[in-house]
């Protein structure tokens, strides 16, 4: 079975070391605060200015000033700072975020990420992922393998107007984990209950696969 | 009266000397800490041909948003515009100009500006379009784009306090770009919820020293919410 979306958060939270300062993308990532394990304490950077995301707040705690990237409102958390833009981005493109977890349509051999354009289709900018991708070591991308009509979104070479170029080693999909190095996927686990055959006939770039490749499991 | 003294009192004034086809660089993310009160008068000003450096361009009916109704909008500056149905269909109809920007470099292009200094190098954008065109340099293995910096006619802010010299702070994350903004205009115009006199603000919590502004006035703010989110307590 393909994994859920909470799996997906799941099995990302798994990437989480204390002390780690990690931002998180808009949608499915943001999922990965519900899931970070215990005994591990990470701080949630969010691009507009804010170090130590809190949850939300409650009815009698919303306020206008207090917002995440994704313009929902927020709390901040015991020992948060906020900042301007300049700074948020000094932190990020500067490479002190130790963990970036974001969205993609496209990934391809090389590393190179599209998540931002269709051209034709969707014009709404992108906003900090450009910035977030050239900035950090350690990017985890997530995204459902193949699309609706089947379509393998890991790629030889990205179609789509790229967001970063050679800067993506770790992909995440409803499928499996896969690293990506030396030009190919490298294939590391299987969602439960998937074949090793499907994630192949769904990888249209070129994939390494091992001779066992473990099942993730999940609580 | 100091010669320090930057309070005007009107919103004619606080805007007074904007011109069809200049350059207005605008605070906010989203609709978090935009000067509402500066855009509507630019609105009710009916001033043309403006070019907006801003992270976003508002809602239909919010922000940046309401400018978009009379046109008075000839090109947009930002790195994300998605919430705007407006925009897009003027965008379609080739009647806006949009320069998508990374917003990491959008920040860095108004601190740079402000900051007198005209181009910087980043990796961001490197190998994709926004690196079209533009010079590419090596340094230490990596490759870099250079960007250049933005200056405005007018920069406009909201700040939370201000003190009658200019010195501004910001609350909570309705800081983000303007800070930067404020340093980027040959005008810049802060409007804030509350003006204290000087010496009531710490000067170690002065986010935006009153050097870089010109005029301040108090407004009162809708402080419209995008997405209101709430857990269960």
């Amino acid at each position: 079975m393909a994994l859920s979306r909470e799996q997906i958060a799941q099995r990302i939270a798994r990437e989480l070391e204390d002390g780690f300062y990690v931002n998180l993308g808009i949608g499915i990532p943001t999922l990965v605060a519900n899931y970070i394990p215990e005994g591990i304490e990470v701080m949630l950077q969010s691009e507009n200015g804010l170090l130590g995301m809190g949850p939300f707040p409650t009815e009698d705690e919303i306020d206008a000033d207090m917002i995440n990237a994704g313009k929902q409102t927020v709390t901040a958390a015991t020992g948060a700072s906020i900042f301007s833009s300049a700074e948020s981005f000094a932190m990020i493109r500067g490479g002190h975020v130790d963990l970036t977890v974001l969205g993609a349509f496209e990934v391809d051999v090389n590393g190179n990420i599209a998540s931002w354009m269709i051209p034709g289709k969707l014009i709404k900018g992108m906003g900090g992922a450009m910035d977030l991708v050239a900035g950090a070591e350690n990017i985890i991308v997530t995204m459902t393998h193949a699309s609706k009509h089947g379509e393998s979104k890991l790629l030889t070479n990205c179609t789509l107007p790229l967001t970063g170029a050679g800067c993506i080693k770790k992909v995440l999909t409803d499928l499996a984990f896969l690293e990506i190095k030396d030009g190919a996927f490298h294939l590391k686990e299987r969602a439960p209950g998937v074949s090793v055959e499907e994630i192949i006939e769904k990888t249209e770039g070129k994939l390494v696969v091992p001779e066992h490749v473990p099942e993730m499991t999940f609580a | 009266m100091s010669g320090f003294n930057k309070v005007v009192n009107s919103y004619e004034e606080a805007m007074a000397g904007l011109e069809d086809g200049m350059t207005v660089i605008a605070g906010g993310f989203g609709l978090c800490g935009i000067p509402e009160n500066l855009i509507a008068q630019i609105r009710k000003m009916g001033t043309k041909e403006l070019t907006f450096v801003s992270n976003n361009c508002g809602v239909d009916d919010f922000g940046l948003g309401i400018l978009l109704v009379d046109r008075q909008i000839k090109k947009m500056i930002s790195s994300y515009v998605g919430e705007n149905a407006l925009f897009e269909k003027q965008l379609l109809a080739g009647e806006l100009e949009v320069e998508l920007t990374p917003q990491g470099t959008l920040a860095e292009k108004m601190r740079a500006g402000g900051a007198g200094i005209p181009a910087f190098y980043t990796a961001t954008g490197y190998g994709t379009p926004v690196g079209e065109g533009k010079e590419v340099r090596e340094f230490n293995g990596r490759k870099y784009i250079m960007e250049e910096s933005i200056t405005g006619d007018f920069a406009i802010v909201k700040g939370w306090k201000a003190d009658t010299y200019g010195n501004v702070i910001y609350r909570d994350t309705a800081q983000n770009f303007n800070p930067m903004a404020a340093t980027a205009g040959k005008i810049t115009v802060v409007e804030v919820e509350e003006i204290v006199q000087p010496g009531e603000l710490k000067p170690t919590e002065i986010h935006t020293p009153g050097i870089y502004v010109n005029r301040v006035i108090k407004g009162s703010f809708e402080k419209r919410i995008e997405q209101r989110t709430v857990r269960q307590s």
